[in-house]
Parts: C-alpha cells; sequence; structure tokens
C-alpha cells in the first residue's frame, strides 16, 4: 500500500516552497516509491548493526598548519548579494 | 590515416610522440567532431575551445622540448559538470547553479592537469547527478549517438555521448547508484567505477557522500587503466579519501582469465532482464569459461533489497547535501521578505522535479517517526548486503551480471514513472552500497543495433583483478562497433 505522507510538512522541513498542485503530485509519487522502499523492512535485522560509510575510517587527522585558502573577493564574486565582506541576507525574523 | 578524433587514449599516445600527429591537430579533430555531432546530441554544456587550444599548444610545446608528462599528456578529455572548474562555468545542469563560476579546482581536474591532459569542456548530467537517462538537466536532454530517439543513459550521459561520438578520447563521470556504468552500456564505451574512496571527491558536488564516486569512461579497458592511474590515489583534502597505496593495477592486466574464479550472480539476471541483453552477456561469460575461466552461479539474497534501501539511503544523504543551496552564498536568489521565505522560493524555483523528488524523500526518511523504520532499517540492509557480497568473494574471484537490464529506452519513455526509471539501476547500485569497484564492457548489440554492456564487479581494493578480467572480456568477446553518428558519412 503506498505510504501516506504529510507533504506540506515534509517541504517546510526541508525549505523547499511547493503549490497545491506540486504536493498532490509529489505527494502521490513519493508514496509510491516508499511503497517499494518499505520492502527493507520485510528482511530480518535483529543484532545487524547499521553502516553508514563503507570505508572503515573514522577522524582523518593532518597537521596543524596553516595552508592558502580561496580567495575572499573570487568567493564573494558569486554571491547573489553582499554588503562589503558580508553576504547580504533579507531579515531572519519578520518586523514585529 | 582515420579521423584522429576516433582514436583511443594509447594510439593517440604513440602518434603524438612519434611526430606524426600534433596535440592541437588532436583537438582540432575533437572539437570538428563535436560541432558536427553537438546540435544533434548535446552531450555538453560548455565547450571551452580557448583553455583546450591553449593546453594542446603548451603540450606540443612541452613534447617539442623533450618535456613529456605521461599518457594523458596532450589527450582531449572532458568533465561531468559536477566536477568543479576555476574559471569555468559549472552547474551540474540546474538552475540553481546557473552562472556558477567556482574559486577552485577539483582535485582530479587538479590531477588531470597535472598529467598534461587537455580539458575540451563540461558534459550534460542529470541534474545533481539524479536520474539514468540525462533528461532531468535544466538545459535539455542528451541523446544516444546510437540512436538520437533515445537516451544516452544516466546520469553521466553527456560524457558518455561524448566519448561514444568521439567529442573527447575520455571523460570523467560520477558513479552513486550506476552513472558511470550504465551510461557506458547504453552508449557502447567502458565505464568504471573506482572502490569507494580512491579517487578524492574534493570538488566533486556532492550527491550522496557516502555512495559517490568518480571515475573513467573511455573507449578501451587499457584506457580506462590509464585513466584510472592518473585520478586515483590519497588526496588529504577529502576525509574519506583512502589513506594506503593505489592497486598495481598494470602488472598483471594481461594475465587472463585462466584459472580465475568467476561468479554469475543469479539475482542481476533475473526477471526484467531484457532476453536478447541476458543472451548477448551470457555468450560472453561463456567465451570466458571457454578461455579456462572457472564459472559458477552465485546468490547474494540481499540483493533483492539493494534497490529499495538504495533509494533511502541516497535520498537521506541527499536531502543534507543539497541544504547548501539556499541561495545565500552562491546560485540562484529569489526575493523573499525573511531568509527562510527566500531559500524556500530559490529552492523551489532553482531544483527540478526529480532534485525535489529525492529531496522531499530524504527528508521524510530522516525525519522524527520515521527515521528507524526507513532509513535506519536501510542503514542495516547496507550491512547486509555488504556480508553477502564478502560471503560470494570467498569463493569467487570477481562478479558477473548485465550493467543494465534493458538497452537505451526512448526519450520521455520513463520520464512519467519515477519508479520504472530507478529499476534501470537495480544490477549497479548494490556495489555502491558495498563501496566496491565494477566496470561496465561492450559485448555486442541487439537486434536493433543498440550497444550491450557486461558488468564485472570485484571486492574493495580489487582493481587488479577487476581490469585484468575487463581486460579479457574486451578481447573474447567485445564489440569494435560504432556509432553511425561517430562518423564524418553520418554527421554530415
Amino acid at each position: 500500500m503506498p505510504v501516506d505522507i504529510d507533504i506540506a510538512k515534509v517541504a517546510r522541513l526541508a525549505r523547499i516552497a511547493i503549490t497545491e498542485e506540486e504536493a498532490a503530485e509529489y505527494g502521490a509519487q513519493l508514496g509510491d516509491i516508499l511503497e517499494h522502499a518499505a520492502r527493507v523492512q520485510a528482511l530480518p535485522t535483529d543484532g545487524v548493526p547499521p553502516t553508514a560509510h563503507p570505508l572503515p575510517i573514522a577522524n582523518a587527522l593532518r597537521d596543524d598548519v596553516i595552508e592558502p585558502t580561496l580567495d575572499r573577493e573570487e568567493v564573494l564574486a558569486q554571491a547573489p548579494e553582499r554588503d562589503g565582506d558580508f553576504f547580504k541576507l533579507p531579515p531572519f525574523l519578520e518586523d514585529s | 590515416m582515420s579521423d584522429p578524433a576516433d582514436l583511443t587514449i594509447s594510439a593517440a599516445g604513440a602518434l603524438l610522440r612519434s611526430g606524426d600527429l600534433s596535440a592541437v591537430e588532436l583537438l582540432e579533430a575533437v572539437l570538428r567532431r563535436a560541432s558536427m555531432t553537438e546540435a544533434i546530441l548535446h552531450a555538453f554544456l560548455t565547450i571551452d575551445s580557448a583553455g583546450a587550444s591553449a593546453a594542446a599548444a603548451a603540450a606540443d610545446e612541452a613534447f617539442a622540448a623533450g618535456d613529456d608528462l605521461g599518457h594523458l599528456h596532450g589527450i582531449p578529455i572532458a568533465l561531468k559538470d559536477n566536477m568543479v572548474t576555476r574559471g569555468i562555468e559549472t552547474t551540474c545542469s540546474s538552475q540553481i547553479l546557473s552562472g556558477y563560476i567556482p574559486p577552485y579546482d577539483a582535485t582530479v581536474v587538479e590531477r588531470l592537469k597535472a598529467a598534461g591532459a587537455v580539458i575540451v569542456g563540461k558534459t550534460n548530467m542529470d541534474e545533481f547527478a539524479m536520474g539514468s537517462s540525462t533528461e532531468n538537466s535544466a538545459y535539455g536532454a542528451t541523446r544516444n549517438p546510437w540512436d538520437p530517439d533515445r537516451v544516452p543513459g544516466g546520469s553521466s550521459g553527456g560524457s558518455a555521448a561524448a566519448v561514444s561520438a568521439g567529442s573527447a578520447l575520455a571523460a570523467l563521470g560520477s558513479d552513486t547508484g550506476g552513472s558511470i556504468r550504465q551510461p557506458a552500456s547504453l552508449t557502447g564505451v567502458v565505464g568504471m567505477k573506482p572502490t569507494y574512496g580512491l579517487v578524492s571527491r574534493y570538488g566533486l558536488v556532492a550527491f550522496a557522500s557516502s555512495l559517490d564516486q568518480i571515475g573513467p569512461l573511455t573507449r578501451t579497458v587499457d584506457d580506462a587503466v590509464t585513466v584510472f592511474e592518473a585520478i586515483a590515489g590519497h588526496d588529504p583534502s577529502d576525509a574519506t579519501s583512502y589513506p594506503g597505496p593505489v592497486p598495481d593495477v598494470r602488472t598483471a592486466l594481461d594475465g587472463g582469465v585462466a584459472g580465475l574464479r568467476v561468479g554469475v550472480v543469479r539475482e542481476l539476471w533475473g526477471e526484467g532482464t531484457d532476453p536478447e541483453v541476458a543472451a548477448v552477456c551470457r555468450r560472453a561469460v561463456d567465451l570466458l569459461a571457454d578461455a579456462g575461466a572457472l564459472v559458477s552461479e552465485v546468490s547474494l539474497p540481499s540483493l533483492e533489497y539493494a534497490l529499495s534501501a538504495y533509494y533511502l539511503i541516497a535520498p537521506a544523504e541527499c536531502s543534507s547535501n543539497l541544504a547548501r543551496f539556499d541561495g545565500v552564498r552562491y546560485g540562484l536568489r529569489r526575493a523573499g521578505s525573511t531568509v527562510e521565505e527566500m531559500m524556500a522560493s530559490s529552492r523551489h524555483d532553482g531544483l527540478g522535479p526529480e532534485v525535489t523528488r529525492r529531496v522531499l524523500l530524504g527528508t521524510y526518511a530522516l525525519s522524527a517517526g520515521y527515521y528507524d523504520a526507513f532509513y535506519g532499517q536501510a542503514q542495516k540492509v547496507r550491512t547486509l548486503v555488504i556480508r553477502d557480497f564478502a560471503a560470494a568473494y570467498g569463493d569467487v574471484d570477481v562478479l558477473i551480471s548485465p550493467v543494465s537490464p534493458t538497452t537505451a529506452f526512448k526519450i520521455g519513455e520513463r520520464t512519467d514513472d519515477p519508479l520504472a526509471m530507478y529499476l534501470s539501476d537495480v544490477c549497479t547500485i548494490p556495489s555502491n552500497l558495498a563501496g566496491d569497484p565494477g566496470i561496465s564492457v561492450p559485448v555486442g548489440l541487439d537486434s536493433g543495433g543498440l550497444p550491450i554492456g557486461l558488468q564485472v564487479l570485484a571486492p574493495a581494493l580489487g582493481e587488479a583483478v577487476l581490469f585484468r578480467v575487463a581486460k579479457a572480456v574486451e578481447s573474447l568477446a567485445g564489440s569494435d562497433a560504432r556509432p553511425a553518428l561517430a562518423t564524418s558519412e553520418g554527421a554530415a
């Protein structure tokens, strides 16, 4: 059975504005995909540890030496809006 | 001499060193091929003629001065547009990165440049590498050189089409669930996914970080070895880079398959595999057996669940990785009265439907209340897949299957049914979950004249036996057929 999803809530969590039409379409498609994906629940996995990563590497460290970094001007040149050396954004809170 | 655009890297290298061909002439042939075919194929998003010409001229000067940088010196190579290139637009085929000029080169780009390679341009792809047909590009689909009504596969479809058509001698792609091997199969070229961690991901725009791996698309197995050697190796800039030595893939390359144990994977030849694909692949396996390989059938029961696990793990990682595209530091920004409104609106307009689907899917799979049932369970299934592979490699040296259940499908055929599109990758996804290497080698055509690839899989760091068996497959069962579009007559 297709999985029922609160698509508006998920879209809000993902910070993607979607229209009601899009919500209906994505909701139906994701329901079908999740029905297929839910097959993973059919496999018994008691005592099986999860794998997050195929390589057994943890905490790759390097010596703390100063190396060249990206050019600030080159980086800020890509900003949609800037103010001096800052990225400029709309307010985080609405005016009360 | 035939058109230099059709040369392999090794053949071109010999001519460059004998003085019978210059790097500038070779590049001109490749650019001429691109100019004849691009109006139909659309393999490239950007062709950097000026940069490539300068690099080719520099290669010729170096050769004249006796300064030879090795196999890739003077060789025209294309890059999938998810590898950042300093000063050259990098979009990942997404509107949200339209006009983005990266301030640095990916490690693989640095390595190719250091090896003297000539970077032709950036190839089209499914947006952020999500797709199996290169139809999910914000800049239009790429078409298959064997039949322009059909897809080249994906997501590295532009790289595959460019190599197949002769618009580059080789290309780099990225493979998260089959995105190098499947398009290689559908366009009749060699495509190889290395062991996870052997090639640096620094500067590869991340889709699913625990699965992504860069690798070569070439016309021959020898050429794949050459490109692999140039790009593999530890990189301190990638915390998931493998710190040990790169396997020696050259010494035993021509060792053949006599005495090697080859396992045919039962679960990857099942229902859904086109009978012609199965027959052509089976014939290749029979030829390996005739050459002395010890062929047996093996079963990896958890592979039945690999696709389902993948479509939870990859979207989960993508929903996290793609959070960085928020209109703040680069890329598309839409107006909004608050920062959240700006982000939501920018992401709505900047991300295409398949990317949005996967971000939503991943967000759901990771959200409170569903995490254990979906993402957590998928990670446990991933462990079972890894165990099944480990058990199989206790009995055999390599595993064999088709790359794709079908040959190239028609443009538009699967775009309305995401699940049907996902099934294109059923044979390639398991090795991404395990982190193991795999390769697609062309082994023939179907009755409609479309290419079929055979997949060879090996355990992690098993590149030596992988390339060795792939080369044997190529010499015993390989197909020399070339697409009509790759000839000047066909393209004219």
